[in-house]
């Protein structure tokens, strides 16, 4: 366990009762403070790593420490650091938001703080719905009650899966301000999504489980920089048929027709390679010049998370 | 296990969190408060039919059971009929439906260890059950006129029964995957064993045979400790019945401890 984990997940194995092995020796460090996003695909072990993590399934081997508390012979301190919000909207329908807020924190065995339980309420904009009975809520807004409760004894740790399967984009975009401010307040938050553009907007730490596996952890910024590729499209004022020989050793291709000129090239540099890409763009603009091409617009781009999640999925397959 | 971790797992077991065990009781208590009508109008009203039919229509026809009047004869009876159909019904549906719904991911990720989760939702069938207990006890006064021989002794079978089948309820709703074997239990075993088990009859009644059965009825020997508490007599001696009280109890909390160590259905 590194000196700043504020999880260590150690050598964690789950096999279910019907030999369907979930979980394959995963080791896992949670920095304290991060946001870490586990993607994968659909049975990839990310929500049973969770529930483990968590306390709601049993390990088979392995073992997890919370702030350097083991879940399951010291799981009181555990998991009173532990939020959880769930995937599924499972509240109980008749009761109000109030009271199942406020049944969240007794449950973990904190004293009664109407304070709190209103801050908790009103950052999520759930203040003026503290008297509705669940049932009356939207799905968005039951989401956030999970929420609600999963802050309301003040966790530390807050792990958040698949928390917006199922959010229309606004409130998605609400969602992911309100894990902003979590994480500004202290709160380290780990969360599970298929939405990789998820991942890639508030991510600061990928996990990428296949099959039971963690196959990588990296920082966002350098996997999207190590795997990334970037692009320059070049809008021509006059069509060619083919990319002229002098312009041979740019990795260059036609496209739409002949009208645009596309430039790959790779964004794994370091940052004191990033003059030679500089120079390169350089170089091939210098050369269209010389070639008497000219262009009317252009713009680049650089592959997306998906992009490389894809393609890493697929290598490893 | 190193020095460390058994402290830890020494300080959990010492420690109990009150706090969680009153929220998950108080929460189980106010369900039953916002289904007022099924909780305790429901039995209520059918255990007053019961009284009505078999005690003041059909048991002024009767005559009296081991010197004392049928319709007060059938009193205890009744009472341990409602008193363990409801504690079942009320245990299993509380643990089931949040495992139903989803909802029990909260209870599990609790700091809270399996006693206290226990306490909280047997704890607050079994209070349900007896409040509904003297309830019936006190309507059934309106109908029969009867007295208590042995009090205490009374309020012990009571609170022993309903913590008894609450612990039989709870099992119940954990090991059921659907609302059918919910109801499966309750209906096919527990209700025709209230029946055979003596609320309607004394089992000196029966031929010898079917005495030598009904004996291996459990239900028997709560029915007959609970009815020596009013009257002084019972079909079996009333240290029996405490001794067969208390190991259901037992047998209930074997199982428990068996389903929270193994995971059954809760923690796979």
């Amino acid at each position: 366990m590194s000196e700043h984990a504020v999880i260590a997940v150690e050598h964690l194995g789950k096999v279910y009762s019907g030999g369907f092995e979930a979980l394959k020796d995963v080791s896992l460090d949670i920095r304290r403070g991060e946001i870490f996003a586990l993607l994968g695909p659909n049975g990839a072990g990310k929500t049973t790593l969770i529930s483990v993590i968590c306390g709601l399934v049993n390990p088979t081997s392995g073992r997890v420490l919370v702030d350097g508390h083991d879940n399951v012979s010291d799981f009181r301190a555990a998991r009173e650091r532990i939020g959880l919000v769930p995937q599924e909207l499972t509240n109980e329908a008749f009761v109000t938001v109030w009271d199942t807020v406020s049944f969240s924190r007794g449950l973990f065995g904190k004293p009664k703080d109407p304070a709190h339980i209103e801050r908790v309420l009103r950052s999520l904009s759930l203040w003026e719905k503290r008297r509705n009975r669940l049932i009356t809520l939207s799905g968005g807004m039951k989401r956030r009650v999970l929420i609600a409760k999963a802050l309301a004894h003040e966790p530390e740790i807050l792990f958040l899966d698949e928390p917006t399967a199922g959010v229309d984009v606004e409130l998605r975009r609400d969602m992911w301000e309100v894990v902003r401010e979590l994480r500004n307040s202290g709160v380290t938050i780990i969360l599970t999504t298929h939405y990789i553009e998820e991942a890639e907007e508030m991510a600061d730490r990928i996990g990428v489980i296949r099959r039971g596996e963690l196959v990588l952890v990296e920082e966002k910024r350098a996997l999207m920089r190590k795997l990334g590729r970037k692009e320059l499209t070049l809008h021509l004022h006059s069509p060619l048929s083919d990319v002229p020989d002098t312009l041979a050793h740019h990795d260059l291709a036609l496209a739409d027709d002949g009208h645009a000129l596309v430039y790959r090239y790779d964004a794994s540099r370091t940052d004191a390679d990033e003059d030679d890409d500089t120079a390169n763009i350089a170089g091939l603009l210098a050369d269209l010049e010389a070639a008497g091409i000219h262009f009317k617009d252009l713009h680049t781009r650089q592959s997306s998370l998906e992009e490389i999640f894809v393609s890493l999925v697929k290598e490893r397959q | 296990m190193n020095l460390q971790e058994s402290k830890s797992a020494l300080r959990n077991a010492r420690h109990m969190n009150l706090e969680s065990v009153k929220t998950l009781y108080r929460a189980e208590m106010a369900r039953s408060l916002r289904t007022v009508l099924q909780s305790i109008v429901s039995p209520v009203i059918s255990t007053s039919l019961y009284f009505v039919v078999f005690g003041a229509a059909i048991g002024t026809r009767i005559s009296e059971v081991n010197g004392v009047s049928y319709g007060a004869f059938i009193v205890p009876g009744l009472i341990m009929l409602m008193l363990l159909t409801q504690s079942v019904s009320n245990a299993s549906f509380g643990i089931f439906f949040p495992r139903f719904s989803g909802s029990i991911y909260e209870i599990l990720s609790a700091p809270m260890s399996y006693i206290e989760i226990v306490l909280g939702y047997v704890g607050a069938a079994a209070t349900k059950s007896v409040i509904l207990g003297l309830i019936v006890l006190a309507t059934a006064r309106l109908f029969v006129p009867f007295s208590i021989a042995h009090p205490l002794m009374m309020l012990v079978f009571l609170l022993l029964t309903a913590v008894t089948f609450s612990l039989l309820g709870f099992i119940i709703g954990i090991w059921a995957d659907g609302f059918e074997k919910l109801q499966l239990v309750p209906l096919l075993v527990i209700t025709p064993l209230t029946f055979l088990g003596g609320t309607f009859y004394s089992i000196d009644m029966l031929p010898p045979f079917w005495q030598a059965v009904t004996l291996a009825n459990p239900v028997v020997y709560l029915v007959s400790g609970f009815r020596w508490s009013f009257y002084g007599i019972g079909d079996v001696s009333v240290w029996l019945s405490l001794g067969m009280i208390l190991l259901f109890l037992c047998v209930a909390l074997t199982t428990i401890a068996w389903i929270f160590r193994s995971g059954y259905r809760l923690r796979p």
